[in-house]
């Protein structure tokens, strides 16, 4: 088996495109979740999202090419250049043809689907734009990332509701790490806050008018969040033999089916993939620093996930620190898994742990260490990332420094 | 409001799977087996009956809505007011 490391790394959230800009703004507690403006909200009572701010589609492609993506396309396209570009690869030759492109994502275009639907149902139209079906179908994001790279390998996406992407990292790992490919471009991106997916979310009555305060007593919620983070992973001996900066190391997977509900979440299905990930990786619990939640905000999510962590690590779980990014970005669904492994490497890379914020009063059922508030100095040499979906499929990715 | 409440009750115990008869106001919708996500499509069904809007967030379902009778009150009173207000 080789050893599989990451060397490119990009992301499009709502902190920007960027990953200066991403680890800035989460290493400060900034929360980038505000009222929703790409859209009237008058109709709606959830009126709060982690949009992308001020996204440009012409200042990233051509006029032609913008009508053929969908927004979430285009978060994947632009964030797998900035991937690309920091690892260095040149794709030419065969080595595009040895390059898998795994992107997980967990509705594809819905912008689309939402445009089209509005036009026939809504405004009785007789037609909708013909590139309705390749902008909303969900391998749309994978296959734009192949053509703008020229990655002629393996090439599908994965969709598993929120784990979508924490499921695509870990198979592209998989498949690097077993010698299938040489190298992968993999992530996720996501774009679904449309009005139609706000009033399927509303009627769930999981959503928060006011905040994300994952862990706190007084949760009221989830937050929606777009964007899309990718990453380059190859073999250690690769790298090293291009001499390219190696930003850390992937050492392990674990995934789960709790096969119970389709929306609550379990505590032994969560456990099963945490401790997976640890089996996968050799890695003993104490091993672990810290741990980038799930931490959706919800009252049952904070609550299972808290017990998973307890029955998954032991003694240990109260020695971890554990933190919810989403608390600052929002719920990214099928993107959340990357943008939470980018929140993860980056704080095994600067020895900072980003915080939970929004903290309120702390929850007698959620007893661990959340990072309250403001991010904290620690050396972190080996890191988890959790993702629970919906549907009871669960991801967790283990990365170390290098 | 009798009739709203007898409404009520019809619904919760079609979701529900239950016997109406089981529906005492003071029962807790755990206790009968309904969990949050039961109560989700409860309060759908009662919106779609009455057309008003129910402020519940399941979140907060065990302090919000923790009894029978606690779902018939918030019914009574969206239905009464939107009486009021005609």
């Amino acid at each position: 088996m080789r050893r599989v490391v990451i060397t490119g790394r990009g992301v499009v959230s709502a902190f920007g495109i960027g990953v200066e800009g991403f680890w800035a703004g989460l290493a400060k507690g900034r929360c980038a979740i505000g009222p929703i403006a790409n859209f009237p909200t008058d109709r709606l009572t959830v009126k709060i999202a982690g949009e992308v701010p001020g996204f440009d589609p012409a200042a990233h492609f051509d006029t032609r090419r913008i009508g053929l993506m969908d927004r979430v396309s285009q978060f994947a396209v632009v964030a797998s250049r900035e991937a690309v570009a920091q690892s260095g690869l040149s794709f030419a030759d065969d080595v595009g043809t040895r390059t898998a492109t795994i992107i997980g994502t967990g509705v594809g275009g819905m912008i689309a689907v939402d445009d089209s639907y509005k036009k026939l149902y809504g405004e009785n139209g007789q037609r909708v734009h013909p590139f309705t079906i390749p902008r909303f179908m969900a391998n749309a994001p994978t296959s734009h990332i192949t053509m703008e790279h020229g990655l002629t390998g393996p090439a599908y996406t994965i969709a598993s509701a929120c784990a979508s992407a924490t499921h695509a990292i870990g198979h592209a790992y998989q498949l690097v790490r077993a010698g299938v490919v040489e190298a992968a471009v993999t992530g996720g991106a996501e774009s679904c806050i449309t009005f139609g997916t706000m009033k399927g979310w509303e009627a769930m009555r999981v959503m928060s008018a006011e905040c994300c305060r994952p862990f706190s007593r007084n949760r009221n919620g989830m937050v929606l969040g777009e964007g899309a983070a990718v990453f380059v992973l190859e073999s250690l001996e690769s790298a090293h033999a291009r001499g390219a900066d190696i930003l850390a190391e992937v050492i392990g997977i674990g995934m789960s089916a709790d096969a119970r509900d389709i929306t609550a979440p379990d505590v032994k299905g969560a456990a099963r993939a945490i401790s997976a990930a640890l089996a996968c990786a050799r890695l003993n619990p104490e091993d672990v620093q810290y741990v980038n939640a799930h931490g959706t905000g919800t009252a049952a999510n904070d609550a299972t996930e808290t017990r998973a962590i307890h029955q998954a690590f032991g003694f240990h779980a109260r020695r971890l620190a554990v933190s919810s990014s989403k608390s600052m970005f929002g719920h990214a669904l099928g993107a959340a898994g990357a943008l939470e492994l980018l929140a993860t490497v980056e704080a095994l890379r600067h020895g900072v742990v980003p915080p939970t914020v929004n903290f309120g009063d702390p929850d007698p059922e959620c007893d661990l260490d959340y990072v309250p508030d403001t991010a904290r100095d620690q050396n972190i040499r080996v890191a988890l990332s959790n993702s629970f979906a919906f549907g009871g499929l669960n991801g967790v990715l283990a990365v170390a420094k290098i | 409001m009798a009739d709203v409440k007898k409404e009520v009750l019809g619904i919760i115990a079609a979701k529900a799977s239950l016997d109406v008869a089981v529906l005492d106001p003071a029962a807790k919708l755990t206790d009968l087996n309904i969990a949050s996500l039961d109560v989700v499509e409860i309060v759908f069904a009662l919106e779609e009956r009455y057309d008003i809007q129910i402020p519940f967030n399941a979140n907060k379902a065990r302090t919000e809505f923790e009894t029978v009778g606690d779902v018939i009150r918030a019914v009574e009173s969206l239905v009464s007011g939107k009486a009021d207000n005609r």
